[in-house]
């Protein structure tokens, strides 16, 4: 994960996640891939996702404790999964859900250029 | 929601209700214990008290953002987070934002 031989593990997952979410505009750290999530927190998220018809990359932390414990660090959040639009923090499935119930989320996508206005 | 039920007072719950309590003096608090709804998944303990749904309504939270107010009550129950509980579903307002009903699904 990283190009620094001498890196700790945590500056190389850091870099991961800050490589993750600058390289991909919507990206859910979650458990599970989205095909099969292996939470229902998780899969909740996806499936609001996949309603409003935005893509997104799903990274599983459940293949690497290290990513798993390092993103909680990284977005000073203790739970998964997290979801990231344009590099900035969202939140967890909570938030997702109560932006998708109040109708918030449809227009942040819009207005982030990641989703066609309908 | 009409099948959740408050258990009786477990360790765990009370530690949240008492800590919760103390860092904003909420003016309501309502901490539901779900446990029961995941046995069997990952993180899912004997006896219980590993998943949560917490309400919380304080004059603390008025003006902040969602990830802001969350924030606040996840360092309130860190130790929680970091040893029995695997999951909690928050919702955070401030005292004008509750209507009093259920939490809409």
């Amino acid at each position: 994960m990283s190009d620094a031989a001498n890196e700790s593990p945590e500056a190389a997952v850091h870099a991961f996640i800050a490589r993750t979410i600058t390289e991909h505009p919507v990206v859910l750290f979650m458990k599970g891939v989205p095909d099969q999530p292996r939470c229902g927190f998780s899969s909740l998220v996806v499936q609001v996702l996949d309603h409003l018809g935005v893509d997104f990359v799903g990274v599983d932390v459940l293949q690497d404790e290290a990513l798993r414990q390092g993103v909680k660090a990284f977005s000073d959040w203790p739970t998964i999964p997290q979801l990231y639009v344009a590099g900035e923090f969202i939140g967890g499935s909570d938030i997702v859900r109560e932006m998708f119930q109040s109708g918030e989320l449809k227009p942040l996508l819009v207005q982030k250029g990641l989703l066609a206005e309908a | 929601m009409g099948d959740k039920r408050e258990t009786a007072l477990g360790q765990v719950r009370d530690s949240i209700v008492k800590k919760l309590t103390a860092a904003f003096a909420p003016s309501v608090l309502e901490v539901v214990d779900d446990s029961a709804h995941h046995q069997g998944h990952s993180g899912s303990r004997e006896g219980g008290e590993s998943h949560f749904t917490v309400t919380v309504v304080a004059e603390a939270f008025r003006g902040l953002g969602r990830v802001p107010r969350q924030r606040l009550v996840n360092a309130a129950l860190a130790e929680e987070l970091k040893g029995p509980v695997h999951a909690l579903s928050l919702r955070v307002l401030a005292p004008d934002e509750h209507t009093g009903g259920p939490a809409p699904q």
